[in-house]
């Protein structure tokens, strides 16, 4: 073989891997990136039971609970429109969950409609607003960049 | 006053980078030796020690808790530990890319001081590169964010900073990680350099690889200890999670990984010279573009902080301009850099163009996974990639590429067969299948950590069969730095495959006094107690934890409340032993006086970060091999040199 031809071989195989590695991720992309919801899209677009997804939005004032089984709390995430989704999860809160701030639960819709949550992500700086929930209404996100934002005077 | 002479030394590098890029440009231009373009060394030196002035600058204020400058009331506390007074000097937006441009004029400088192997040309394009690289950061430093602005007010009192952000390996991990990046950058000014001059050669590979080893080692070390960060810190019980900061900081790995092994090949068999110069792009571009991610918060992430969407354009027009700039300049001479030499697929170099195609294949899954979400955006669809994605998709090209991790270093370099080696192969398959049946008989082993456990006692015995025939004492060091990386990885492959086997988990809420199992081990709540700290109260759990009914081992997480700024936190704790930790994390009280528990045992799990370290060891000896080599043979160069000299003299 000359080097101009193994040069060329070397590119051409090159190039399938790549391509190979694009076409492969994007099919797995199309299938597997686990969907981002908001409270209004989940309640009137559900999506299958038991698909894992993310779900995003405030978790409403007043809606915690803990369960009698001491591990698993019970709230509501709520959106524009008054929607409401109820969330449950068995775990440890993370630090900075709080009612009235945002949050973003993963996990899937059990067959009652309540969303199981695997993990939830609050917030973990002063500043920080999951990047997820700026599609909230202008009143909503004024109130939680004021309890979210530390500013100079 | 220290201030304000930050500020000026900050100026005068950056008129001394213009002044380097100028030379450098006319060197090229007029040819070595003109006038102006002797300039570019002194000015690279100088430039150095004046970015590390205002750092310093920068690094006193905070040490001082001086509350008239911005950042440090912004950022900083009087009743901080010093240790994250100095630490908050870069744990914010300005501090971190003051201390980028530091560090990368410090590079610059010590290119200059010491690199003699370049022809003076390439040496002056090179430090031009470097020059222009750091005049953007210059810039976005000068005109946009000030680290050292004063507050026409001096405030009362600081900020503080995130409780989170205090934490020893937090300190320290991100400044390791930008040190990696800073070295990428210098590889890629090595990269255009020699693609301004057309000389690229061994000599040019050699110039570079210390730079690459180095960036290397960093990185290798600064993901290792974000991932142990992540797992202690925020009390999840993972160490990988695919954020798009962690992304950030694996995407530059992967392509110095690629380079630093096509380096190699061209360093010392003068074969992929374009590719290695198309990865030095490449390697510096995802060190660019992870910067950018992580500052500009366009991507969700749990770990992201000092985010500033304005600031990420600013870091996305340097990416365009360098990165567009080098690629234009690649399409352009890339023609005209032929391939060097030729070599069979079964050699050392054929392993090391597979090794590299699937470096680059992971390296594009893993872009394509986190830039999606941001792609879908524009289509107002709302994505987030996970696990489900990553962990198949790129095991299918990391997989084949250890299974070849291991075969490669048998071979020789140019040609060689698989005949010769058969005895090896036969072992490593043999290991592989044997690992597969014997893991494979434990209870519900998922496939890929199946295939990670056998790929990772294969690999691990794989990398001292090099060793095999040959004089242990008189290998190189460099040898040895090789085999220890490889077998870190399979260390770390090993850790990582046994923790999402093989790990037990368990949820408990407890009352004073009871207990609860997980995995072998049983744990009992035996009190609660308030206990107090430098800057924060806490409520701590005490427990016995006993390992399969032994003595009991005491242990005690807390529940961490900060005053300034007012934040929880948990402090999880992790009770190490040969096989395994112990992890556990307390939560709240139960209305009932009950209190929450979450325990996990993980076996082997220290492996992963064990390994981390010995990959970085590895890279560490490899740098020291090298440089030994490279100065012995300058030493042998000057005497035979001197020798000529005394002959000429004699006659």
């Amino acid at each position: 073989m000359k080097a101009k031809h193994q040069r060329l071989v070397l590119i051409v195989l090159a190039l399938i891997a790549l391509i190979g590695a694009g076409l492969l991720a994007s099919y797995a992309l199309r299938n597997q990136a686990s969907y981002f919801y908001l409270p209004e899209q989940m309640a009137e677009n559900p999506p299958e039971p038991g698909q894992a997804v993310r779900l995003g939005g405030m978790v409403e004032p007043g809606s915690l609970e803990k369960l009698p089984d001491g591990i698993t709390v019970t709230f509501a995430v709520t959106g524009r429109e008054n929607s409401r989704i109820p969330v449950r999860f068995a775990g440890i809160l993370p630090d900075l969950f709080v009612e009235g701030s945002g949050v973003v639960a993963e996990g899937r819709l059990d067959a009652g409609g309540t969303f199981v949550a695997d993990n939830l992500l609050a917030k973990h700086d002063e500043n920080y607003v999951p990047r997820e929930l700026e599609g909230m209404s202008e009143h909503q996100a004024a109130e939680m960049a004021e309890e979210t934002t530390v500013g100079l005077e | 006053m220290i201030a304000e002479l930050g500020h000026a030394a900050l100026w005068m590098a950056a008129a001394l980078a213009v002044l380097q890029l100028g030379a450098g440009a006319l060197g090229i231009r007029v040819g070595e030796g003109a006038g102006i373009a002797v300039l570019s060394r002194p000015a690279a030196i100088l430039q150095g020690a004046l970015a590390a002035f205002a750092f310093g600058a920068l690094l006193w204020v905070f040490a001082i808790t001086d509350l008239s400058v911005k950042l440090v009331a912004a950022n900083s506390h009087s009743m901080k530990p010093m240790v994250f007074k100095l630490s908050g000097a870069w744990g914010n937006h300005e501090g971190s890319m003051l201390l980028w441009v530091t560090v990368m004029a410090l590079a610059g400088a010590l290119i200059a001081a010491v690199e003699r192997r370049l022809p003076e040309r390439t040496m002056q394009a090179t430090l031009a590169a470097q020059g222009f690289v750091a005049l953007g950061f210059y810039a976005f430093l000068l005109l946009s964010s000030n680290p050292l602005e004063r507050l026409p007010i001096p405030a009362a009192e600081g900020q503080g900073l995130n409780p989170l952000l205090q934490d020893i390996g937090l300190a320290f991990h991100p400044p390791t990680l930008y040190f990696g990046y800073v070295g990428l950058s210098v590889a890629f000014s090595f990269a255009v350099g020699a693609m301004l001059t057309r000389s690229v050669t061994p000599d040019f590979a050699r110039a570079m690889r210390p730079w690459v080893l180095g960036a290397w080692v960093l990185l290798t070390l600064g993901i290792t200890a974000g991932s142990y960060w992540a797992y202690y810190e925020l009390g999840w019980g993972g160490w990988w999670f695919w954020d798009p900061v962690e992304n950030a900081s694996l995407m530059p790995w992967l392509a110095a990984t690629a380079l630093l092994h096509s380096v190699s090949v061209l360093a010392s068999r003068d074969a992929l010279r374009v590719w290695t110069i198309m990865l030095g792009v490449i390697a510096f571009s995802m060190s660019m573009l992870g910067t950018f991610l992580v500052r500009s918060g366009v991507l969700t992430s749990v770990h992201a902080f000092a985010v500033d969407p304005e600031r990420g354009s600013f870091i996305l027009a340097l990416l365009a301009i360098y990165i567009g700039g080098a690629l234009l300049l690649f399409a352009l001479r890339a023609n005209s850099i032929s391939e060097g030499e030729r070599f069979s697929v079964a050699s050392r170099e054929g392993a090391l163009v597979f090794n590299n195609v699937m470096l680059s294949a992971i390296l594009a899954v893993v872009l394509l996974g986190t830039l999606y979400p941001l792609l879908t955006e524009a289509f107002d669809v709302r994505v987030s990639v996970g696990p489900p994605y990553f962990n198949p998709v790129s095991a299918i090209f990391a997989l084949p590429m250890l299974a070849v991790m291991a075969v490669g270093p048998l071979l020789r370099w140019r040609r060689d067969s698989f005949g010769r080696i058969s005895k090896e192969l036969a072992l490593i398959a043999a290991l592989i299948v044997a690992g597969l049946i014997f893991f494979a008989l434990f209870e519900g082993v998922a496939i890929l950590p199946l295939m990670g456990l056998a790929l990772a006692i294969a690999l691990g015995v794989a990398s001292f069969l090099p060793l095999r025939g040959r004089n242990i004492r008189r290998l190189p060091i460099s040898v040895w730095g090789m085999i220890v990386a490889h077998f870190g990885i399979a260390v770390a492959l090993f850790g990582m495959a046994s923790e999402s086997a093989f790990s037990n988990e368990k949820l408990a809420a407890l009352e004073v006094g009871q207990s609860t199992q997980v995995g072998p081990w049983e744990v009992k709540l035996d009190s609660i107690a308030p206990v107090a700290g430098p800057n924060w109260t806490a409520i701590e759990g005490r427990m016995l934890a006993s390992y399969k009914g032994g003595a009991p081992a005491e242990i005690a997480p807390q529940s961490r409340n900060f005053w300034a700024p007012p934040q929880q936190t948990t402090e999880s704790v992790l009770l190490t032993r040969w096989n395994g930790q112990l992890y556990a994390v307390m939560g709240s009280e139960a209305d009932d006086g009950r209190w929450q528990l979450r325990l996990w045992w993980k076996p082997f799990v220290t492996l992963i970060w064990y390994g981390g370290m010995l990959m970085a060891l590895g890279g560490v000896l490899a740098i020291i091999g090298r440089v030994r080599r490279d100065l012995k043979r300058r030493s042998i160069r000057r005497k035979i040199d001197g020798r000529r000299a005394d002959m000429e003299d004699l006659r």
